[in-house]
C-alpha cells in the first residue's frame, strides 16, 4: 500500500512533536444540562412562535417523562402542550396531520425505540410527502426523546435509531452532545421547514456544560448539518456524535497522555452529514476512527467509511479506517454484558493505537 | 334541519317552481326543466349514540342537480380514461378506480366550506379534481407528465391540493394523519372541520382506533367517513370484520349510516356533520356504505370474491348516476338534454384531457433531486454512484 505520508513511526513521532491542544471551547459562564438547555430551546421557541406546540406522553402535567418538557404545561397550558395516551402511531399520524396544515409540532417521544410503533409515519408520511407533492405540502416536524442505551434496560429498551433514521431523504437527522448543541440544534430544528429527527440521550440529560452568554441568548441557533471539531490534533481523527462524544473525548485525553493527538470531530448532525469536515481532518491527520453507540452493520460510521472509500480523502489514509461501535447483539441486562456491549474509552484507545500502528493486518480479519 | 338546507325554508314559502325560464314544451329539443326546486326523500340513515340524524330528505334546486350529475359524470369519465390508459400501459404501477363510489365524494364536496379540509386513501383520483384540481392535473399525474398535480413525481396515490392531503399509499395512515388536520383547525380556531376518508378494510387498521380515542378525548373537529365498498381488496366485509357496522365502531363517537349510492344522502349528512364538529361536539364517524365496479386496484379483476352477477346488480338497481340521473328527470328539474348536454361536454373534456396526457412531457431530468427538502442543506444529492452527483433543484417556489 502507497503511503501518502513518511512511515507510521516516524510520522506519529513528528505528529507528536507538533501536539496541540484544543482551543475550541468558549469561555464558559455558566453550567448548564442539556436537560435544561432543550427546555430553554422548547420554551424560547414557544414564545416566539404560536404555530410551535409540544404532544407527547407525559409532556404536559407530569412535566415529561424525562423532565424535559418542565414548566412548558403551566406556562403554555393546555393548547400547547399536551399529553397524549400511550398511542404512538396515532399522536404521530396526528402531529404529521397538523405539520401538514401548516403547525410547526414537536412531538416527543418518551425514548426513540417507541418511535418504531410510528415509524411509518416518520417515514412515508413526514419525510416524503415533500417530495410526492412536488414542494406542495412542506412537513415542519420535529420528532424527538432520548435516543440509544440508557442503563440497564435491556434490549427493547437500549437501541441508536441514528442509522435507521439518517437512511432515508427527506429527514434531517441531529444528534446533539452538549447543552450548547441541544439548545442552538433543537431550535434549529423546530424552525427549520423539513422533518427533523431530533435524537437526544437520557445519560446526557442530567450533565452539566458551560454555556457561554451567547450561547443562553435567545437568538443562539446553531446550523444544522455542520460538525464541531470539540478537540483539534494531528495523529488520529475520531468522529463521533452524541454520547459517544463523550467517550471520544475521555479516551482523547488518555491518549494526549501517551503523546498522541486526537481530533475529535462532534458531528451533531448525522443528516446531512458533515463530510468536509471529516475530509479535512484526514488530509491533516491520515487516520480515522468512527466511535459511536449503534450497531456495527450499515451504521453511521459505517457510511462515513464508505463516503472515505469513495472521495480522495482515501488516498490520505495511511492505515485503514476502524468503526468503535456497540457489539453486534441485542442489549443484555445484566451489568457486567452490558458493559462489554457498549464502546467505552479504553476500546477507542485500544482502537487508536491499533490504526496508528498499522496492526490491521494482524488484527482485523473482520 | 332548515337551517342546513336554506333553501328548503324557500321552498315551504312558496316561492317555488317560478323560475323565469321557457317551460318545457314537447319538442325535439327541450333545453330547459320546468320546476326550479325539489324535494327528495333520503333513505333513512342508521343512528349510533346521536338523537337526530342528518335531514331525511334534500331539496335540489335546478342548478344544484346539474352541478351534481356533472361532477359525477365527471368523475365515471376520469376513471374511465384512467383504466384505459391503464390497459395501454401508460399509466404505471397500481392505480385505483373510484366508478360507482362517485355519490360520496360529490356529495361530500358539495356540503364543504372553503375552510374545511380532506384527507384520503389511495382511491384519489375523484377527489383531487373535486377539490380544485383540473381534470388534466388529475390525468397528468397518472401518466407521470409534467402537467400533472404532482408533477409526475407521486402518481396515482400521491395528488394533493388546497385544503387536500392526498392520497395516501398507507391503508390507515391517512386517518391520524386527518386528525391532525382537524386539531389544526381546532388550534387555528378557524371553524374547519377535517374529513378523513378511509375504506373498509382500513377500518380494522390499529391506528384508526388511536386517532378515534385522541379525536374524541379533544374534541377534534374530525370526520371519520369509512366509504364501505364491501371489499377491502379481496375480502369481503364479513370476512376481515367483526362488526361490520362501521358507523358504529368508534364506539364512544357518534355514528351515522348513510346511503353511499345517493349523492344527496351524503351531502345532507355532511352538511350534518359540520353542524355538529363546528358545534363543538367533537369528532363523528359516518359510513357511507357504496360499492366499487372495478377490481381493488388494475391488477385484480375483481371477479374470484365475488359474482359478476352482483357487479352487474349494483349497476343496474343502485348506479349512483343513473339512480340520481333517474330522479331528477322524474322529478322534471332537468331535461334529458340538458343531462345530453353535460355528458357531451365532460366527454369532450376529458378526452382533451387525456390526449393532453398522454403528449406532455415528463418533467426535466434535474427534478430527481427536486425539492427533497424544503430547505435542502446537502451539497451534493448522491446518485446511483459517486461519478453521479445530483444537486438538489427549488422547483416550487419558497417563502
Amino acid at each position: 500500500m502507497a503511503l501518502k505520508s513518511p512511515p507510521v513511526l516516524f510520522g506519529l513521532l513528528a505528529r507528536i512533536s507538533r501536539r496541540t491542544f484544543s482551543t475550541s471551547n468558549a469561555l464558559a459562564s455558566k453550567p448548564v444540562t442539556v436537560r435544561d438547555a432543550l427546555n430553554q430551546a422548547i420554551d424560547e421557541e414557544m414564545e416566539r412562535d404560536d404555530k410551535v406546540f409540544v404532544l407527547g406522553e407525559e409532556v404536559a402535567q407530569y412535566d415529561g417523562a424525562y423532565k424535559v418538557t418542565r414548566g412548558l404545561w403551566k406556562k403554555y397550558g393546555d393548547r400547547r402542550v399536551i399529553d397524549t395516551p400511550i398511542t404512538e402511531i396515532g399522536f404521530a399520524g396526528i402531529a404529521v396531520g397538523a405539520a401538514f396544515a401548516g403547525l410547526k409540532p414537536i412531538c416527543e417521544f418518551m425514548t426513540f425505540n417507541f418511535s418504531m410503533q410510528a415509524i411509518d409515519h416518520i417515514i412515508n408520511s413526514a419525510a416524503k410527502t415533500f417530495y410526492m407533492s412536488a414542494g406542495g405540502v412542506p412537513v415542519p416536524i420535529v420528532f424527538r426523546g432520548p435516543n440509544g442505551a440508557a442503563a440497564g434496560v435491556a434490549a427493547q429498551h437500549s437501541q441508536c435509531f441514528g442509522a435507521w433514521y439518517s437512511h432515508c431523504p427527506g429527514l434531517k437527522v441531529i444528534m446533539p452532545y452538549s447543552s450548547e448543541d441541544a439548545k442552538g440544534l433543537l431550535k434549529a430544528a423546530i424552525r427549520d421547514p423539513d422533518p427533523v429527527v431530533f435524537l437526544e440521550d437520557e445519560i446526557l440529560y442530567g450533565l452539566q456544560f458551560p454555556m457561554s452568554d451567547e450561547a443562553l441568548s435567545s437568538d443562539f441557533v446553531l446550523p444544522i448539518g455542520k460538525a464541531k471539531i470539540e478537540r483539534e490534533g494531528s495523529h488520529i481523527t475520531l468522529v463521533c456524535a452524541g454520547k459517544a462524544t463523550d467517550t471520544a473525548l475521555q479516551a482523547a485525553n488518555e491518549l494526549a497522555g501517551k503523546g498522541i493527538e486526537c481530533e475529535v470531530i462532534n458531528l451533531r448532525t448525522i443528516r446531512p452529514l458533515d463530510f468536509d469536515t471529516i475530509a479535512r481532518s484526514i488530509a491533516k491527520t491520515h487516520h480515522l476512527i468512527t466511535v459511536e453507540q449503534g450497531w456495527p452493520q450499515s451504521g453511521i460510521g459505517a457510511e462515513i467509511c464508505a463516503r472515505v472509500m469513495e472521495s480522495s480523502a482515501f488516498f490520505e489514509l495511511d492505515a485503514p479506517v476502524w468503526r468503535v461501535t456497540g457489539a453486534d447483539v441485542p442489549m443484555p441486562y445484566a451489568r457486567s454484558l452490558e458493559t462489554l456491549a457498549l464502546p467505552r474509552p479504553p476500546d477507542v484507545v485500544a482502537a487508536a493505537t491499533s490504526v496508528l500502528a498499522n496492526k490491521i493486518a494482524n488484527e482485523a480479519a473482520i | 334541519m332548515s337551517k342546513l338546507i336554506p333553501s328548503a325554508a324557500k321552498l315551504l314559502s312558496g316561492a317555488t317552481i317560478s323560475k323565469s325560464t321557457t317551460p318545457a314544451v314537447i319538442a325535439s329539443k327541450t333545453s330547459y326543466s320546468t320546476k326550479s326546486e325539489s324535494t327528495f326523500e333520503i333513505k333513512p340513515y342508521k343512528l349510533h349514540k346521536l338523537e337526530k340524524g342528518p335531514a331525511t330528505s334534500a331539496t335540489l334546486t335546478a342548478e344544484d342537480a346539474l352541478q351534481l350529475y356533472e361532477k359525477l359524470a365527471v368523475l365515471r369519465r376520469i376513471e374511465t380514461a384512467s383504466g384505459n390508459l391503464y390497459k395501454e400501459k401508460i399509466i404505471r404501477g397500481f392505480c385505483h378506480l373510484y366508478s360507482g363510489q362517485e355519490a360520496v365524494a360529490v356529495g361530500m364536496r358539495a356540503a364543504l366550506r372553503d375552510v374545511d379540509s380532506v384527507i384520503t386513501a389511495y382511491r384519489c383520483h375523484g377527489w383531487t379534481h373535486l377539490m380544485g384540481v383540473s381534470v388534466l392535473g388529475v390525468l397528468s399525474e397518472l401518466t407521470g407528465r409534467r402537467t400533472g398535480c404532482s408533477r409526475g413525481k407521486g402518481g396515482s396515490m400521491h395528488l394533493y391540493g388546497r385544503n387536500f392531503y392526498g392520497g395516501n399509499g398507507i391503508v390507515g395512515a391517512q386517518v391520524p394523519l386527518g386528525a391532525g388536520l382537524a386539531f389544526a383547525h381546532k388550534y387555528r380556531g378557524d371553524g374547519g372541520v377535517a374529513f378523513a376518508l378511509y375504506g373498509d378494510g382500513a377500518a380494522n387498521q390499529g391506528q384508526l382506533f388511536e386517532a378515534y380515542n385522541m379525536a374524541k378525548l379533544w374534541d377534534l373537529p374530525c370526520v371519520f367517513v369509512c366509504e364501505n365498498n364491501g371489499y377491502g381488496m379481496g375480502t369481503s366485509v364479513d370476512r376481515s370484520s367483526a362488526s361490520t357496522e362501521y358507523y358504529a365502531r368508534g364506539d364512544y363517537i357518534p355514528g351515522i349510516w348513510v346511503d353511499g349510492m345517493d349523492v344527496m344522502a351524503t351531502r345532507e349528512a355532511t352538511r350534518y356533520a359540520i353542524e355538529y364538529c363546528t358545534s363543538g361536539k367533537g369528532p363523528l364517524v359516518m359510513e357511507m356504505e357504496t360499492y366499487r365496479y372495478s377490481g381493488h386496484s388494475m391488477s385484480d379483476p375483481g371477479t374470484s370474491y365475488r359474482t359478476r352477477d352482483e357487479v352487474q346488480e349494483v349497476r343496474q338497481t343502485r348506479d349512483p348516476i343513473t339512480s340520481f340521473k333517474e330522479k331528477i328527470l322524474a322529478s322534471d328539474l332537468v331535461t334529458a338534454d340538458q343531462l345530453k348536454e353535460i355528458d357531451t361536454r365532460v366527454r369532450k373534456e376529458v378526452d382533451e384531457a387525456t390526449k393532453q396526457a398522454k403528449s406532455e412531457a415528463e418533467v426535466g431530468l434535474e427534478e430527481l433531486s427536486g425539492d427533497i427538502y424544503y430547505n435542502n442543506l446537502e451539497h451534493v444529492i448522491r446518485g446511483i454512484h459517486p461519478g453521479a452527483p445530483l444537486q438538489h433543484v427549488e422547483v416550487v417556489a419558497r417563502n
